[in-house]
């Protein structure tokens, strides 16, 4: 039995690295590149899920902690201040920092949950992207809606990941290392949150989701252990958007949109709350997905019609929609939920029903 | 009077209301270590707000208590579990969609240290305390009795289970004050008296007992003083003897004059010989406490 899980953990491994040779080969450079950017989503995906699918604590604002380690990034290793301090100095800051702000906004909603949870987490991720917007005045520290270019890559002493090597007569590009570089950093974020779900915190988290009031009066500081899990899941974000602004090479408040932080939602909503190989699986499908719509309607449409009747761009969101309702039709609880989480979605077995906090919400 | 080293935990004039309403009045009363203290009152007359002061869930407006020689006017619940004061709920709050053992495990978060550096290095003292984890944890639920269905998610477990699942995982947090709001509630005449010889049994390990309950013979035969409120105020107090002969008692739970009190024939009663309080049954849907 052992034997066989090392030998399946073994062929695991060697498809994760052989797989940017192999993407390569079939659909070309364009693809890894694609490929990164799932890695980065994953990251991503897996920081909400411990706020979203542990704790339970719904955050619509959460790209706001990509914005602010992806900025860290850019202002500590570009030209914008001339500063360029080295990746190992910057990414651990950019987490630091994001950690920080998770707090910032955790601190406030302690007492908020469900919708009301939801809107401040909204107004916040919105006022980080518009303060990055608009700090090109009076002083200008990040450059407004022109972003931040020229980013330094991401390097390891003499070692650029944005280079290309030749290895034993093997080319491999900068999405290619960009690949392993993130792999890592994803494994060691799957690695932390099942370490941490499979553990005291995490039933704490687990146990604040099911009733908070139940929780406290077992003498869980839900105080502290909501501000963890915001803590932890920022943090994941701030090291992701490290990664994002030395990848990208050029960093705008663009890039965090509402839109962005619905999209990670949608993954870890999609894929499985709470269950790190759904939100993975979320992450992969709501990357490759749209891209393979992308690429592919406008041939389709070419070939049944005769002609592009509907632009391939407006064509993906509907699809993308169609198919966010299908999946909660269907799999309300995701495509690959957690043990736990398929249970509360099992409508037959609800023998007991909870009743709603009006304890709580009496004391206020 | 006892004194004051032997009470667990002493109210003083403990006021709380909701906007207009007085849900508790001036109220003080002290509960012995080691005794099993009942609560009762008709509905409403602010049992379960005492609970919620008393476990932190509700600030006080007026008063204070004091729980083990420390003195509280405001709480947060957490750090009176941490002091000592656990607690079962009215209407049962256990974590449904968490295991039998997984929900007394959270009851041991109290207890145990373990925090974000051991869950991930799970080194050699974050594995010997998640090891006495889940042995306490079965402990407890072979002390309760439930130990059959350790894997079978709370929301599964039959009503009675669930109460004894909520004791036990109250006991895993290692209570000096054990507080229960109507664990008999639904319970059949069976698991009643099953219920009763945990109680005793809580009892026997030292653990002092408060009780909110209905059941007035379960009151009568289990505790050693007995708390009566009416409309947010202490109406009586004493040994269950005193108390149930006590005509303010009798004229809040049968609404009449004390004079018009009959002697266990009226139409309340469902058994005449255990006396007026005892014909007091709780109507299905009942809430507020």
């Amino acid at each position: 039995m052992k034997l066989h899980r090392s030998s399946g953990h073994l062929t695991l491994a060697i498809a994760l690295l052989a797989l940017p040779f192999i993407i390569d080969a079939l659909f070309g450079h364009g693809w890894v590149r694609i490929a990164d950017f799932a890695l980065l989503y994953i990251m991503l995906a897996l920081g909400l899920n411990i706020v979203v699918g542990y704790a339970g604590l719904l955050d619509l604002g959460y790209i706001a902690f990509f914005a602010v380690g992806a900025y860290t990034y850019a202002l500590l290793g570009s030209p914008q201040f001339g500063l360029h301090w080295p990746m190992y100095v910057v990414l651990p800051l950019g987490a630091l920092i994001a950690c920080g702000f998770g707090v910032l906004l955790g601190a406030p909603t302690l007492k908020l949950r469900g919708d009301y949870l939801a809107i401040v987490t909204l107004g916040f991720g919105e006022i980080i992207r518009i303060f990055l917007n608009n700090l090109n005045a009076p002083v200008n520290i990040t450059n407004g809606p022109q972003g931040i270019s020229a980013i330094d890559p991401l390097q390891i002493g003499g070692f650029s990941f944005g280079s290309s090597y030749e290895w034993l007569g093997l080319r491999v590009d900068d999405v290619h290392l960009h690949y392993y570089l993130f792999l890592g950093f994803t494994l060691l974020v799957i690695f932390v949150s099942r370490r941490l779900e499979d553990s005291r915190i995490g039933r704490a988290w687990v146990a604040i989701r099911e009733d908070e009031v139940a929780a406290s009066a077992m003498g869980i500081n839900t105080r502290n252990i909501k501000l963890l899990a915001f803590a932890m899941g920022a943090t994941f974000g701030g090291i992701s958007g490290g990664l994002f602004a030395g990848f990208q090479g050029f960093v705008s408040p663009e890039s965090f949109s509402l839109m962005e932080s619905i999209m990670v939602l949608c993954m870890v909503v999609l894929g499985g709350m709470g269950n790190v190989g759904g939100v993975v699986l979320g992450g992969v499908l709501l990357v490759a997905l749209p891209e393979l719509f992308r690429n592919a309607a406008g041939p389709v449409q070419q070939m049944l019609l005769g002609k592009v009747v509907v632009d391939p761009e407006s064509l993906r969101m509907l699809m993308f929609g169609l198919a966010l309702i299908l999946v909660m039709l269907w799999r309300p609880a995701g495509i690959w939920p957690s043990t736990q989480r398929r249970r509360e979605f099992d409508a037959d077995d609800s023998v007991l029903h909870q009743e709603q906090e009006t304890v709580y919400d009496a004391s206020k | 009077m006892t004194p004051p080293s032997n009470r667990l935990l002493e109210l003083t004039n403990v006021g709380k209301h909701f906007g207009g309403v007085t849900a508790l009045a001036d109220v003080s009363l002290h509960i012995h270590r080691g005794d099993i203290y009942g609560l009762i009152g008709p509905n409403g007359a602010g049992k379960t707000t005492l609970f919620n002061v008393v476990t932190g869930l509700y600030q006080l407006d007026s008063g204070g208590f004091q729980f083990a020689g420390q003195s509280y006017t405001r709480c947060k619940p957490h750090l009176l579990a941490q002091a000592g004061i656990a607690r079962t709920f009215q209407n049962i709050r256990l974590f449904a969609n968490m295991s039998a053992l997984e929900n007394i495990m959270v009851g041991r978060h109290l207890r145990t240290r373990t925090g974000i550096w051991g869950a991930l290095t799970r080194n050699a003292a974050a594995r010997a305390e998640e090891r006495a984890t889940v042995q306490r944890a079965r402990e407890l639920l072979d002390y309760v009795g439930i130990s059959a269905a350790h894997q079978t998610l709370a929301k599964h477990l039959s009503y009675g289970e669930q109460r004894r699942l909520e004791i036990a995982r109250a006991l895993a947090t290692e209570p000096k004050l054990l507080a229960l709001d109507e664990p008999a509630a639904g319970m059949n005449a069976t698991e009643t008296v099953a219920l009763k010889a945990l109680l005793q049994k809580i009892r026997a390990s030292g653990i002092t007992i408060l009780l909110i309950e209905h059941d007035v013979k379960l009151i009568m035969g289990l505790c050693d003083r007995v708390a009566v409120l009416d409309y947010g105020k202490k109406i009586a107090e004493g040994a269950p003897e005193e108390v149930r002969r006590d005509p303010a008692v009798i004229a809040a739970y049968l609404g009449g004059e004390t004079t018009e009190a009959p002697d266990g024939t009226t139409s309340h009663s469902t058994k005449p010989a255990s006396g007026q309080v005892a014909g007091y049954r709780p109507q299905a849907g009942e809430g507020l406490g």
